[in-house]
Protein backbone atom coordinates (compact mmCIF):
# COMPACT_ATOMS: atom_id res chain seq x y z
CA UNK A 1 0.00 0.00 0.00
CA UNK A 2 1.25 3.49 -0.81
CA UNK A 3 2.27 5.41 2.28
CA UNK A 4 1.77 9.15 1.80
CA UNK A 5 4.92 10.73 3.24
CA UNK A 6 3.38 14.17 3.13
CA UNK A 7 0.87 13.60 5.94
CA UNK A 8 3.51 12.28 8.30
CA UNK A 9 3.96 14.15 11.54
CA UNK A 10 6.90 16.35 12.58
CA UNK A 11 7.36 13.85 15.41
CA UNK A 12 8.25 10.73 13.46
CA UNK A 13 6.93 7.29 14.41
CA UNK A 14 9.26 4.65 15.78
CA UNK A 15 9.72 6.56 19.04
CA UNK A 16 9.66 4.43 22.17
CA UNK A 17 6.70 5.93 24.05
CA UNK A 18 4.39 3.37 25.67
CA UNK A 19 1.28 2.34 23.75
CA UNK A 20 -1.41 4.93 24.42
CA UNK A 21 1.01 7.63 25.64
CA UNK A 22 -0.78 10.94 26.16
CA UNK A 23 2.45 12.91 26.10
CA UNK A 24 3.51 11.51 22.70
CA UNK A 25 0.07 12.43 21.35
CA UNK A 26 0.31 15.96 22.78
CA UNK A 27 3.84 16.47 21.42
CA UNK A 28 2.82 15.32 17.95
CA UNK A 29 -0.25 17.58 17.86
CA UNK A 30 1.72 20.58 19.15
CA UNK A 31 4.62 20.14 16.69
CA UNK A 32 2.26 19.77 13.73
CA UNK A 33 0.27 22.83 14.82
CA UNK A 34 3.43 24.92 15.35
CA UNK A 35 5.74 23.68 12.63
CA UNK A 36 7.69 23.36 10.50
CA UNK A 37 9.64 26.59 11.12
CA UNK A 38 10.42 25.99 14.78
CA UNK A 39 13.43 25.42 17.01
CA UNK A 40 12.65 23.18 19.94
CA UNK A 41 14.35 22.50 23.27
CA UNK A 42 13.41 19.72 25.66
CA UNK A 43 14.21 19.12 29.31
CA UNK A 44 15.12 15.68 30.59
CA UNK A 45 12.10 13.45 31.03
CA UNK A 46 9.98 10.86 29.29
CA UNK A 47 9.56 13.04 26.22
CA UNK A 48 13.31 13.38 25.71
CA UNK A 49 14.10 9.74 26.51
CA UNK A 50 11.48 8.08 24.33
CA UNK A 51 12.04 10.36 21.35
CA UNK A 52 15.84 10.31 21.15
CA UNK A 53 17.21 6.87 21.85
CA UNK A 54 20.76 7.37 20.58
CA UNK A 55 21.67 7.30 17.70
CA UNK A 56 18.13 7.97 16.49
CA UNK A 57 15.82 10.94 16.82
CA UNK A 58 12.09 11.27 16.22
CA UNK A 59 12.23 15.03 15.77
CA UNK A 60 12.16 16.55 12.29
CA UNK A 61 13.18 20.06 13.28
CA UNK A 62 16.22 21.59 15.02
CA UNK A 63 15.95 20.09 18.49
CA UNK A 64 18.20 20.20 21.51
CA UNK A 65 18.16 18.34 24.80
CA UNK A 66 19.17 20.62 27.65
CA UNK A 67 19.58 19.61 31.27
CA UNK A 68 16.63 18.84 33.52
CA UNK A 69 16.24 22.40 34.75
CA UNK A 70 17.15 24.67 31.87
CA UNK A 71 15.16 24.00 28.70
CA UNK A 72 13.65 27.49 29.18
CA UNK A 73 17.09 29.11 29.59
CA UNK A 74 18.46 27.32 26.50
CA UNK A 75 15.40 28.44 24.51
CA UNK A 76 15.94 31.99 25.75
CA UNK A 77 19.53 31.81 24.47
CA UNK A 78 18.37 30.58 21.08
CA UNK A 79 15.83 33.41 20.85
CA UNK A 80 18.50 36.01 21.68
CA UNK A 81 20.92 34.47 19.17
CA UNK A 82 18.27 34.64 16.44
CA UNK A 83 17.76 38.33 17.25
CA UNK A 84 21.49 39.00 17.19
CA UNK A 85 21.69 37.43 13.74
CA UNK A 86 18.65 39.40 12.62
CA UNK A 87 16.84 36.16 11.80
CA UNK A 88 14.09 36.23 14.44
CA UNK A 89 11.36 36.10 11.78
CA UNK A 90 12.63 32.81 10.38
CA UNK A 91 11.71 30.49 13.26
CA UNK A 92 9.65 30.35 16.44
CA UNK A 93 11.28 29.00 19.59
CA UNK A 94 9.52 26.39 21.72
CA UNK A 95 10.75 25.08 25.08
CA UNK A 96 9.34 21.90 26.53
CA UNK A 97 9.41 20.15 29.87
CA UNK A 98 7.43 17.65 31.89
CA UNK A 99 5.58 18.58 35.05
CA UNK A 100 8.62 17.82 37.23
CA UNK A 101 10.98 19.82 35.02
CA UNK A 102 8.50 22.71 34.98
CA UNK A 103 7.04 22.92 38.47
CA UNK A 104 9.94 21.59 40.58
CA UNK A 105 13.38 21.43 39.00
CA UNK A 106 13.17 24.07 36.28
CA UNK A 107 10.88 26.64 37.88
CA UNK A 108 13.79 29.05 38.50
CA UNK A 109 14.98 29.11 34.89
CA UNK A 110 11.36 29.32 33.71
CA UNK A 111 10.70 32.30 35.95
CA UNK A 112 13.83 33.98 34.57
CA UNK A 113 12.67 33.42 31.00
CA UNK A 114 9.29 35.00 31.80
CA UNK A 115 10.88 37.90 33.65
CA UNK A 116 13.30 38.78 30.84
CA UNK A 117 10.46 38.67 28.34
CA UNK A 118 11.89 36.25 25.77
CA UNK A 119 9.71 35.47 22.76
CA UNK A 120 9.42 31.75 23.61
CA UNK A 121 6.46 29.39 23.98
CA UNK A 122 6.98 27.14 27.01
CA UNK A 123 5.03 23.89 26.99
CA UNK A 124 4.54 21.90 30.18
CA UNK A 125 3.48 18.30 29.53
CA UNK A 126 1.58 17.60 32.74
CA UNK A 127 1.38 13.85 33.36
CA UNK A 128 1.30 14.46 37.08
CA UNK A 129 4.50 12.69 38.24
CA UNK A 130 8.09 11.84 37.27
CA UNK A 131 7.05 9.00 34.97
CA UNK A 132 10.42 8.45 33.29
CA UNK A 133 12.24 7.53 36.48
CA UNK A 134 9.45 5.39 37.89
CA UNK A 135 6.43 7.44 38.99
CA UNK A 136 7.74 9.68 41.78
CA UNK A 137 5.46 12.50 42.93
CA UNK A 138 6.03 16.02 41.58
CA UNK A 139 4.60 19.43 42.39
CA UNK A 140 1.81 18.77 39.92
CA UNK A 141 0.75 15.37 41.29
CA UNK A 142 -2.90 15.62 42.37
CA UNK A 143 -4.23 15.12 45.90
CA UNK A 144 -4.25 11.48 47.11
CA UNK A 145 -2.73 9.92 43.99
CA UNK A 146 -0.56 6.95 44.88
CA UNK A 147 3.00 7.22 43.51
CA UNK A 148 6.20 5.41 44.46
CA UNK A 149 7.26 8.28 46.73
CA UNK A 150 3.75 8.96 48.05
CA UNK A 151 2.44 5.40 48.26
CA UNK A 152 -0.97 4.60 49.68
CA UNK A 153 -0.86 2.26 52.64
CA UNK A 154 -2.25 1.59 56.08
CA UNK A 155 -1.82 5.15 57.30
CA UNK A 156 -1.34 6.98 53.99
CA UNK A 157 -3.89 8.11 51.41
CA UNK A 158 -1.20 8.90 48.86
CA UNK A 159 0.02 12.36 47.85
CA UNK A 160 -0.70 14.87 50.61
CA UNK A 161 -0.76 18.06 48.56
CA UNK A 162 -2.81 19.27 45.62
CA UNK A 163 -1.44 20.45 42.28
CA UNK A 164 0.77 23.53 42.40
CA UNK A 165 -1.04 26.40 40.62
CA UNK A 166 1.56 26.69 37.85
CA UNK A 167 -0.65 28.61 35.36
CA UNK A 168 -1.32 31.27 38.00
CA UNK A 169 2.37 31.38 38.93
CA UNK A 170 3.20 31.92 35.26
CA UNK A 171 0.48 34.57 34.89
CA UNK A 172 1.77 36.42 37.94
CA UNK A 173 4.90 37.23 35.90
CA UNK A 174 2.60 39.47 33.81
CA UNK A 175 3.30 37.50 30.64
CA UNK A 176 0.93 38.05 27.71
CA UNK A 177 -0.48 34.52 27.36
CA UNK A 178 -1.07 31.59 29.72
CA UNK A 179 -3.32 28.65 28.87
CA UNK A 180 -4.16 25.13 29.93
CA UNK A 181 -5.16 22.43 27.46
CA UNK A 182 -5.61 18.67 27.35
CA UNK A 183 -5.16 15.84 24.89
CA UNK A 184 -8.85 15.11 25.47
CA UNK A 185 -9.73 18.15 23.33
CA UNK A 186 -7.24 18.14 20.48
CA UNK A 187 -8.78 20.93 18.37
CA UNK A 188 -8.65 23.22 21.40
CA UNK A 189 -4.99 22.29 21.96
CA UNK A 190 -4.10 23.04 18.31
CA UNK A 191 -5.92 26.36 18.48
CA UNK A 192 -4.08 27.41 21.63
CA UNK A 193 -0.65 26.54 20.19
CA UNK A 194 -1.39 28.61 17.07
CA UNK A 195 -2.74 31.50 19.12
CA UNK A 196 0.25 31.42 21.51
CA UNK A 197 2.73 31.54 18.63
CA UNK A 198 0.96 34.57 17.14
CA UNK A 199 1.65 36.55 20.33
CA UNK A 200 5.04 38.16 20.98
CA UNK A 201 6.70 37.59 24.35
CA UNK A 202 6.83 34.67 26.77
CA UNK A 203 3.91 32.24 26.65
CA UNK A 204 3.03 29.32 28.94
CA UNK A 205 0.89 26.35 27.90
CA UNK A 206 0.19 23.49 30.32
CA UNK A 207 -1.10 20.34 28.63
CA UNK A 208 -2.74 17.63 30.71
CA UNK A 209 -1.63 14.25 29.29
CA UNK A 210 -2.73 10.92 30.80
CA UNK A 211 0.01 8.33 31.33
CA UNK A 212 -1.25 4.75 31.03
CA UNK A 213 1.79 3.48 32.94
CA UNK A 214 1.83 5.90 35.86
CA UNK A 215 -1.91 6.39 36.22
CA UNK A 216 -2.49 2.70 35.57
CA UNK A 217 -5.39 2.93 33.17
CA UNK A 218 -6.00 1.00 29.98
CA UNK A 219 -3.94 2.45 27.08
CA UNK A 220 -7.05 2.73 24.92
CA UNK A 221 -8.70 5.05 27.49
CA UNK A 222 -6.16 7.90 27.28
CA UNK A 223 -8.59 10.35 25.62
CA UNK A 224 -11.55 9.26 27.78
CA UNK A 225 -9.56 9.80 31.00
CA UNK A 226 -8.38 13.22 29.79
CA UNK A 227 -11.95 14.27 28.93
CA UNK A 228 -13.28 12.97 32.25
CA UNK A 229 -10.71 15.07 34.15
CA UNK A 230 -12.18 18.16 32.49
CA UNK A 231 -15.82 17.12 32.90
CA UNK A 232 -15.40 16.57 36.66
CA UNK A 233 -13.84 20.02 37.12
CA UNK A 234 -10.53 18.66 38.43
CA UNK A 235 -8.62 20.05 35.44
CA UNK A 236 -9.89 23.51 34.47
CA UNK A 237 -9.21 24.46 30.85
CA UNK A 238 -8.80 28.20 30.44
CA UNK A 239 -6.83 31.04 28.85
CA UNK A 240 -5.30 33.99 30.69
CA UNK A 241 -4.12 37.11 28.94
CA UNK A 242 -2.23 39.72 30.97
CA UNK A 243 -3.27 38.11 34.28
CA UNK A 244 -6.99 38.01 33.42
CA UNK A 245 -8.96 34.89 32.54
CA UNK A 246 -10.31 35.51 29.05
CA UNK A 247 -11.93 32.18 28.20
CA UNK A 248 -12.85 28.91 29.91
CA UNK A 249 -14.04 25.59 28.54
CA UNK A 250 -17.47 25.10 30.13
CA UNK A 251 -18.34 21.69 31.52
CA UNK A 252 -21.00 20.17 29.28
CA UNK A 253 -22.29 17.61 31.78
CA UNK A 254 -20.81 17.64 35.27
CA UNK A 255 -19.54 14.25 36.37
CA UNK A 256 -18.85 13.16 39.96
CA UNK A 257 -15.10 12.78 40.63
CA UNK A 258 -15.57 9.01 41.20
CA UNK A 259 -16.09 8.62 37.46
CA UNK A 260 -12.58 9.99 36.88
CA UNK A 261 -10.91 8.29 39.86
CA UNK A 262 -12.23 4.80 39.22
CA UNK A 263 -10.68 4.65 35.74
CA UNK A 264 -7.18 4.78 37.25
CA UNK A 265 -5.46 2.32 39.58
CA UNK A 266 -3.42 5.13 41.18
CA UNK A 267 -6.65 6.04 43.03
CA UNK A 268 -7.65 2.41 43.69
CA UNK A 269 -7.06 2.71 47.46
CA UNK A 270 -9.86 5.30 47.72
CA UNK A 271 -12.38 2.62 46.80
CA UNK A 272 -10.83 -0.22 48.83
CA UNK A 273 -9.85 1.27 52.20
CA UNK A 274 -12.33 2.03 54.96
CA UNK A 275 -12.92 5.79 55.07
CA UNK A 276 -12.35 6.20 51.35
CA UNK A 277 -15.73 7.86 50.85
CA UNK A 278 -14.70 10.74 53.10
CA UNK A 279 -11.49 11.18 51.11
CA UNK A 280 -13.38 11.16 47.80
CA UNK A 281 -15.58 13.94 49.24
CA UNK A 282 -12.41 16.00 49.80
CA UNK A 283 -11.43 15.49 46.14
CA UNK A 284 -14.97 16.46 45.10
CA UNK A 285 -14.46 19.64 47.13
CA UNK A 286 -11.34 20.45 45.05
CA UNK A 287 -13.36 19.97 41.86
CA UNK A 288 -16.25 22.12 43.16
CA UNK A 289 -13.82 24.85 44.18
CA UNK A 290 -12.34 24.83 40.66
CA UNK A 291 -15.81 25.08 39.10
CA UNK A 292 -16.58 28.09 41.30
CA UNK A 293 -13.19 29.76 40.92
CA UNK A 294 -12.96 29.53 37.12
CA UNK A 295 -16.71 29.67 36.40
CA UNK A 296 -16.72 26.31 34.62
CA UNK A 297 -20.50 25.94 34.62
CA UNK B 1 32.95 20.21 9.51
CA UNK B 2 33.39 17.31 11.88
CA UNK B 3 30.23 16.18 13.60
CA UNK B 4 30.39 16.81 17.35
CA UNK B 5 29.88 13.77 19.52
CA UNK B 6 26.37 13.01 20.73
CA UNK B 7 24.69 14.74 17.81
CA UNK B 8 22.04 13.01 15.77
CA UNK B 9 22.18 14.58 12.35
CA UNK B 10 19.34 12.73 10.66
CA UNK B 11 15.88 14.05 11.53
CA UNK B 12 13.13 11.51 12.04
CA UNK B 13 15.60 8.59 12.12
CA UNK B 14 13.56 6.89 14.86
CA UNK B 15 11.76 5.30 11.90
CA UNK B 16 14.63 2.84 11.63
CA UNK B 17 13.16 1.11 14.68
CA UNK B 18 9.84 -0.63 14.00
CA UNK B 19 7.65 -0.43 17.08
CA UNK B 20 5.02 -2.65 15.47
CA UNK B 21 6.70 -5.69 17.04
CA UNK B 22 5.42 -4.60 20.47
CA UNK B 23 1.83 -5.19 19.46
CA UNK B 24 -0.43 -8.10 20.47
CA UNK B 25 -3.65 -6.77 18.92
CA UNK B 26 -4.04 -4.78 15.72
CA UNK B 27 -6.74 -2.34 14.63
CA UNK B 28 -8.78 -3.48 11.65
CA UNK B 29 -10.53 -0.76 9.68
CA UNK B 30 -13.84 -2.15 8.48
CA UNK B 31 -14.32 0.75 6.01
CA UNK B 32 -18.04 0.22 6.28
CA UNK B 33 -19.68 2.99 8.30
CA UNK B 34 -16.77 5.44 8.03
CA UNK B 35 -17.87 9.09 7.86
CA UNK B 36 -14.47 10.63 7.03
CA UNK B 37 -14.36 12.45 10.39
CA UNK B 38 -10.61 11.72 10.65
CA UNK B 39 -10.77 11.39 14.43
CA UNK B 40 -8.67 8.19 14.23
CA UNK B 41 -5.95 10.10 12.34
CA UNK B 42 -6.03 12.84 14.96
CA UNK B 43 -5.90 10.69 18.11
CA UNK B 44 -3.13 8.23 17.13
CA UNK B 45 -0.23 8.88 19.57
CA UNK B 46 2.26 7.65 16.98
CA UNK B 47 0.69 9.43 14.02
CA UNK B 48 0.57 6.29 11.90
CA UNK B 49 -3.04 6.27 10.66
CA UNK B 50 -3.23 7.42 7.06
CA UNK B 51 -5.78 7.55 4.28
CA UNK B 52 -8.62 9.57 2.80
CA UNK B 53 -12.08 9.18 1.26
CA UNK B 54 -13.41 6.77 3.92
CA UNK B 55 -10.44 4.43 3.37
CA UNK B 56 -8.09 4.58 6.32
CA UNK B 57 -5.39 2.22 7.52
CA UNK B 58 -2.77 2.01 10.25
CA UNK B 59 0.89 1.58 9.34
CA UNK B 60 1.43 -1.77 11.06
CA UNK B 61 5.22 -1.32 10.98
CA UNK B 62 4.79 1.23 13.78
CA UNK B 63 1.29 0.78 15.29
CA UNK B 64 1.74 -0.22 18.96
CA UNK B 65 -1.82 -1.50 19.27
CA UNK B 66 -2.95 0.89 22.02
CA UNK B 67 -6.55 0.83 20.78
CA UNK B 68 -7.28 4.58 21.18
CA UNK B 69 -8.58 4.72 17.58
CA UNK B 70 -11.03 1.90 18.32
CA UNK B 71 -12.21 3.55 21.54
CA UNK B 72 -12.65 6.98 19.92
CA UNK B 73 -14.22 5.99 16.56
CA UNK B 74 -17.73 7.49 16.82
CA UNK B 75 -19.30 4.93 14.48
CA UNK B 76 -17.47 1.80 15.74
CA UNK B 77 -15.91 1.18 12.36
CA UNK B 78 -12.56 -0.04 13.76
CA UNK B 79 -12.02 -3.19 15.83
CA UNK B 80 -9.09 -4.73 17.66
CA UNK B 81 -8.14 -8.21 16.48
CA UNK B 82 -5.68 -10.50 18.25
CA UNK B 83 -2.69 -10.99 16.01
CA UNK B 84 -1.10 -14.36 15.40
CA UNK B 85 2.43 -14.21 14.07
Amino acid sequence: MKKPEITESLLAPGHKACAGCGEALAARIIMDAAGPDIIVTAATGCLEVFSTLYPQSAWKMPWIHSLFENSSAVAAGIEVALKALGRENEAKVIAQGGDGATADIGVGCLSGMFERGHDVLYICYDNEAYMNTGIQRSGLTPFEASTTTSPSGEISWGNKTDKKPMPEIAAAHKIPYVATATVGYIKDLEKKVKKALSIKGPKYLQVHCPCPLGWAHDPSLTIKVAKMAVQTGLIPIFEMENEKITSVRKIAKKQPVEEYLKLQARFRHLFKKIGGEEEIKRIQQIADNNIKKYGLM
Amino acid sequence: MAKPEGVVAKPGSSKEYKTGSWRTEKPVFKQDKCTDCRICVMVCPDGVIFGSDKKYYADLDYCKGCGICVEECPVDDIEMVVEVR
